[in-house]
């Protein structure tokens, strides 16, 4: 089973290879697996821009996203713990989440940049954008999906506020956050790189080392550089599926 | 033996936005509970068994009446009162010993002290070898000894118990019912046991209140005054059914079913 996943993937390798050997694609739209696995290793090796090593850009990139998703993380569970718990504080506050919440977070660049500068600061803000409102959603729904019973048990058991909240309300919506997370994380880290695009002043980051290999038309590095953001947001999925797998076992 | 709930002229009546849908689920009940008693309640289903321990347990607002307990009227959720519900209302997060010391955890009884006392009622109920389970592991059996064992740890007054084993199959039904009355002959809990099985409610009811159909009365109180272990068969148990189910089937008739 687990043999048979990896057979498409390498056919496609393959076929792409075949077809770039024999000039089919051409080098400067598509280069070869090859040329690419090379573009990788200069990334590692030279750093695009020169001296500006693979490993910084991830670095840099991971900071950004960790800092805008714990803050998201932190603003966004207790809200969503609240209101749905009380249809009073969701009347309130839904109106305001549903503006905001169709605006593309990269629609919010400009402004943020005006805000924060361009550093740290204004990336981190686009992906607390991205990530807050599906960890806000899915927590709103996993509270309303706590099965009534066993609010009524809590109350039956005189359960304090704190107690409930900490005891009922959050385990109860735990699966729905933990799926929250998920997306919130892939949203993050998809408009973190959108958000780099535009600037950051250290230099650092796998969406400037793009669109750096971009300026000088390095387009083995440019599928690299993708390559590698798909391989670490593979691997922060994978984090999170194993910090579900414990954190859901009742389940 | 001394009143431990009383209920007087009782009132529930369910709003709607026009006269034909305002729900008058009792008009005036009227029962009270010796200490250490088990009562039961019988009827027809819709009738307002659940709706009269959910008066009882704070969980809905009475319309008016009174809902005594030691001759003080009780009022939103008391701790004094307990609940176990048919669906057995577990937290599923949480293995099998702390379902049971959630109470204790609640009441802040230091965790150390509160587990030797859930153990304990882990040995009695024969949950011995799964206190770390979770709900999900469980049978319906187990899980309702740990409900019971969850709700009769924090000692209430009065223990109020919806329909308690009406998901379980007729063997572990049995078994269950058995297993309440040695639990209950150790420590006589007053109990409120609320059935729409008529076996059941004789087999374990000191006394059987017989409800009639919405707006619900109280149509019969019956004595059963039998010694416990009683025969599921016996004579004077199937004289006390046929009664009940007359007097269900009479007032069953007077209203067509709507």
């Amino acid at each position: 089973m687990k043999g048979k996943r990896i057979i498409p993937p390498i056919m496609l390798l393959l076929l792409w290879q075949l077809l770039s050997a024999t000039g089919v694609i051409p080098a400067f739209k598509l280069p070869s697996p090859v040329q690419v696995a090379a573009g990788l290793a200069d990334l590692i090796g030279t750093g695009m821009p020169p001296g500006h090593l693979l490993h910084l850009h991830v670095y840099y990139s991971l900071q950004r996203v960790l800092l805008g998703y714990a803050l998201a993380l932190a603003t966004a569970v207790p809200l969503g713990l609240l209101m749905g718990w009380s249809r009073t504080v969701c009347a309130m506050i839904e109106p305001l989440v549903e503006i905001v919440r169709p605006i593309p977070p990269l629609a919010w660049i400009p402004l943020s940049i005006l805000w924060f500068g361009i550093g740290i600061k204004s990336a981190a803000f686009i992906i607390f954008l991205g990530a807050f409102f599906p960890i806000l959603l899915n927590t709103i729904n996993g509270v309303r999906g706590i099965e009534p019973v066993l609010i009524e048990a809590a109350r039956m058991l005189n359960a304090g506020r704190r107690f409930f909240f900490l005891n009922v309300l959050v385990p109860g919506a735990m699966p729905s956050i933990l799926t929250g997370m998920r997306i919130g994380i892939g949203v993050g880290w998809m408009s973190l790189v959108a958000a780099e695009f535009t600037g950051v002043r250290q230099g650092y980051g796998l969406g400037y080392m793009i669109m750096t290999a971009r300026d000088i038309q390095r387009s083995d590095e440019i599928i690299a550089g993708m390559l590698v953001i798909g391989a670490i947001g593979l691997g922060i999925d994978a984090c999170l599926q194993l910090a579900e797998r414990y954190l859901i076992r009742w389940r | 033996m001394s009143i431990r709930l009383e209920i007087t002229d009782l009132k529930k009546v369910y709003a709607g936005n026009t006269p034909e849908t305002v729900i008058d689920v009792f008009d005036g009940m009227n029962f009270s509970i010796q200490q250490g008693q088990i009562f039961s309640i019988v009827g027809p289903s819709g009738c307002g068994k659940t709706t009269l321990l959910r008066l009882i347990a704070g969980l809905e607002e009475k319309t008016s009446g009174g809902i005594l307990l030691d001759g003080k009227s009780l009022t939103g959720c008391d701790e004094q009162v307990g609940m176990v519900f048919q669906e057995y209302a577990l937290f599923p997060w949480r293995k099998l010993v702390e379902n049971i010391e959630v109470a204790l955890e609640i009441k802040g009884v230091d965790a150390a002290v509160r587990r030797t006392m859930a153990m304990q009622y882990v040995r009695d109920f024969g949950l011995e070898g799964f206190e770390n389970a979770f709900p999900k592991e469980l049978s319906g059996g187990m899980k309702q000894r740990v409900a019971i064992a969850r709700t009769l740890i924090a000692n209430p007054q009065v223990v109020l118990m919806d329909e308690p084993f009406g998901s379980l199959d007729s063997q572990t039904r049995n078994v269950m019912q058995e297993f309440l009355l040695k639990i209950w002959e150790e420590r006589k809990d007053t109990i409120l046991f609320v059935t729409h099985n008529v076996d059941e409610a004789v087999y374990v009811g000191d006394r059987i209140a017989v409800l009639s159909p919405r707006p619900a009365g109280i149509l019969k109180i019956f004595d059963v005054g039998l010694d416990r272990p009683r025969n599921r068969t016996g004579k004077e148990e199937n004289r006390i059914k046929s009664d009940i189910l007359q007097l269900l089937n009479a007032s069953a008739a007077v209203r067509p079913p709507s």
